[in-house]
């Protein structure tokens, strides 16, 4: 037993009030699903959380005609009227931050240190920055400041609010109106979402939240009515949803998946690039679409890097999500859980080396302990599949160069990491990485004002900054 | 020592090529990492714990120009008996020439007796006064010397007059230990702290320690998260263990359990112990004796129901 053991320090679970069931949110009202609900479960302990709706096609229907009708009123504000709201919702965020912190860790499964530190404050500084944007879009260089109209957005599971936010921020600071479908494992903080904006007088019909599985996001995709599709999730989804839109005059952005180079060079700072390591893939267990999967460490220090990451892995803290203390939160769903078994399973088999910490799993519920595969090549499947898990595969590398084709040589370009202490390599790759962000001596940062998309398989369009206005501007 | 490291202060130049080429520190990343430690919650019966190991570790300072004899007596008692059932504290740490009241104040109580030395806090006087002084403390009873470095050496580039004068203290402790104040504050980046630390260790350091105490800034947390590092690192490569005591600035019982987390997570178990770890206070003490209390009886008392010495 250790000598300093920290007692359980869980975070109240009774700032929120979560209620049996869930509607549907139209046209500023909650409203009963024509489909058959489901259930949301807490992935920590497998308890039923609440009841949710399905919309059916007519629901989104009526979600859509809603959206339009309030499009008119909602476009035709001022910006700094519009502004005014979107300020209003993000003080409100930060009102109720420690509510849709814990809400999100119930639903989601991530540690409450993240989504109290990360999660949250992030959701606000997106509304406050682009409430910032909507009296301003003259003066953003984009060639136009006129909105598209009704934008339909698509969101996943990993960062339910986050999400919500960087779709709904700059849709609404440019004056589109917008229905969104959240996850289907993560409802509950997109309905808390929608009593915010009852809170902040929205305008009834700007912004609709319906929820439901597959189908009710293909509806919303598909809907004749809509001018603009967003979705963030998966390659595979995406490309159904870009089949979809072809040959509509909707405009659409996609955030899809990825499979990032972390690259750690010899003269690097060791103890923050193994920070920066854990950072780039345990992070919220690793369903990150820009998380850094694959480690590309310089051959000279790959023993050293390799020593100091598992003497620090052994000090990450798994279980309840709840628990102030906690590192690694719960795998979001049973069906995440077994994806991530049998792509680890196939590198094991494809003669990967994999290795964790001793750790305990809770009894109930859906967890993977934090993973190394060592050993990888290049041609191995955890190499190159996206796993969306708390699985880091270590490659190693011998120059500069070497590392940039490594690095480029997948289907993805999400984003990248370059540890070093040489500014002049930074920039020299930076030039060279196909990765739509690239962070330098640091991992998995976000800020508003900086743009976040992809390159290939990882999506096109850009969200966030200056650039995130320009989809859901008539430019 | 390994082979490998024998060489390094074979000369100015050896030893300068072997401080440079340790890996960087990443300002940004060392802070939010020490931050991020910092929001760690320390609760209930964890909290008790922590405070107890907390208080055994205080090294109870007075380093005042106006120090006495009595002064020095009243804060000796309370280092023996800090209140109720709380242990006693690791050491006193006092000027050299009230070491000698220490000594006979303290008596065989187990608490030892630190003496500052090497014209603290400046370190501005030549090496043969630095050795003078120590000697003297030593030798009226002295457990352990707190040795200051020359930071215009060090910042100067002359490392090996810095070797020399910590090597030359060392020698002059005798079977005293050393712990040398690296006086973060001053360093101004955190690559010179893990130096320092390498330097000082690699010239035979018992203990690094973070300030004197009059400069600011002090023992912040990312200076603590470095220096353990570098012990941790150090006794991977050498097998050697140092201590590590960070001073100044740490007042309450949150700052001192925060340095208990940078420890637990950083050097790990075998640092957690009056013998390894240190807290360099003076007003620390009886914060961690008011928590403690509040701990145990659920109620703050006020400030005069603990005593100042």
């Amino acid at each position: 037993m250790a000598i300093f053991e920290y007692a359980p320090a869980p975070e109240s679970r009774d700032v929120v009030d979560i209620k049996p069931s869930y509607g549907l949110f139209i046209n500023g009202e909650f409203a009963d699903g024509s489909g058959t609900p489901f259930k949301t479960i807490n992935p920590a302990t497998e308890e039923k959380l609440a009841e949710v709706a399905t919309a059916s096609s007519d629901d989104v229907d009526r979600a859509v005609q809603a959206a339009r009708k309030a499009f008119g009123v909602w476009s035709a504000l001022p910006g700094a009227e519009r502004a005014k709201y979107l300020f209003r919702i993000a003080r409100i965020i930060q009102e109720r931050a420690r509510e849709l912190a814990v809400l999100e860790s119930l639903d989601n499964g991530k540690p409450i240190r993240e989504s109290r530190d990360v999660d949250v404050p992030l959701v606000a500084a997106h509304f406050f920055y682009y409430a910032g944007w909507a009296d301003k879009l003259a003066y953003a260089g984009l060639g136009g400041t006129r909105p598209l109209g009704v934008a339909g957005q698509v969101i996943p599971w990993n960062f339910p609010l986050l999400m919500l936010a960087w779709k709904i921020a700059p849709a609404l600071a440019c004056g589109n109106t917008v229905v969104l479908k959240p996850a289907e494992t993560t409802p509950l903080t997109a309905l808390a979402f929608a009593d915010i904006c009852r809170q902040a007088d929205l305008p009834p019909g700007v912004v609709n939240i319906v929820t439901g599985a597959g189908e009710t996001g293909a509806a919303v995709v598909g809907h004749p009515d809509v001018n603009k599709v967003a979705f963030t999730g998966s390659t595979e989804v995406g490309r159904i949803i870009a089949r979809a839109v072809a040959g509509t005059d909707k405009k659409l952005t996609l955030e899809l998946g990825g499979k990032a180079a972390n690259i750690v060079f010899e003269d690097a700072a060791v103890d923050q690039a193994v920070e920066g390591i854990v950072n780039g893939i345990f992070f919220n267990q690793g369903h990150v679409c820009c998380a850094g999967s694959r480690l590309l460490v310089q051959e000279s220090v790959h023993e050293e890097v390799l020593e100091s990451l598992r003497r620090r892995l052994s000090t990450l803290r798994l279980g309840d999500p709840l628990d102030k203390n906690t590192d690694i939160g719960a795998i979001n769903s049973a069906e995440q859980l077994a994806k991530i078994r049998s792509l680890s399973d196939l590198g094991e088999s494809e003669g990967a080396q994999r290795w964790s910490p001793a750790c305990e799993l809770p009894d109930k519920g859906f967890w993977f302990p934090p993973t190394v595969f060592t050993g990888v090549a290049q041609s191995h499947s955890i190499a190159r599949d996206e796993i969306f898990g708390p699985v880091l595969s270590v490659l190693t590398f011998r120059t500069p160069a070497e590392a940039v084709e490594k690095a480029n040589n997948t289907p993805y370009g999400l984003s990248a990491g370059i540890w070093t202490e040489k500014g002049s390599r930074i920039l020299w790759m930076a030039d060279r990485l196909r990765a739509g962000v690239v962070w330098a001596n640091t991992f998995n940062k976000f800020d508003p004002a900086s743009p976040f998309g992809g390159y290939k398989e990882s999506g096109y369009g850009r969200e966030g900054g200056l650039h995130g206005l320009e989809a859901y501007l008539d430019v | 020592m390994t082979t490998s490291l024998t060489d390094v202060a074979s000369s100015d130049t050896a030893l300068r090529a072997f401080l440079h080429g340790l890996p960087g520190v990443d300002r940004v990343g060392a802070d939010q990492r020490a931050a991020m430690l910092g929001t760690r919650s320390i609760k209930t019966t964890a909290k008790a714990q922590a405070i107890d190991l907390a208080i055994s570790m205080v090294d109870l300072t007075t380093l005042e120009g106006a120090d006495t004899a009595g002064k020095v007596r009243a804060m000796c008692t309370k280092a023996v008996r800090p209140g109720g059932d709380a242990p006693k504290v690791a050491a006193v740490c006092v000027y050299p020439d009230l070491v000698p009241v220490a000594v006979e104040a303290l008596g065989g109580a187990g608490v030892k007796v630190a003496s500052v030395a090497t014209a603290f806090p400046s370190g501005r006087s030549s090496l043969e006064v630095k050795v003078g002084e120590t000697a003297a403390a030593v030798a009226a009873g002295a457990d352990e010397i707190d040795m200051v470095i020359d930071r215009g050496a060090f910042l100067s580039g002359r490392y090996m007059k810095v070797y020399e004068e910590i090597v030359a203290v060392k020698a002059a402790c005798g079977a005293a230990h050393l712990k040398v104040i690296l006086e973060t504050g001053e360093l101004a980046t955190y690559d010179n702290v893990r130096r320092a630390s390498w330097l000082a260790m690699l010239a035979g350091a018992d203990f690094i320690k973070t300030s004197t105490g009059k400069v600011s800034p002090a023992a912040t947390p990312p200076v603590t998260l470095i220096m353990l590092e570098a012990v941790r690192d150090f006794r991977d490569a050498t097998g050697r263990q140092v201590g590590v005591k960070p001073a100044g600035g740490i007042r309450t019982t949150k700052d001192a359990i925060k340095k208990l987390v940078l420890v637990n997570e950083t050097a790990g178990d075998d640092w957690l112990t009056p013998e390894w770890f240190r807290l360099g206070a003076s007003s620390l003490l009886n914060d961690l004796l008011m928590q403690r209390q509040k701990l145990a009886t659920g109620r703050y008392a006020g400030p005069d129901y603990f005593t100042l010495d």
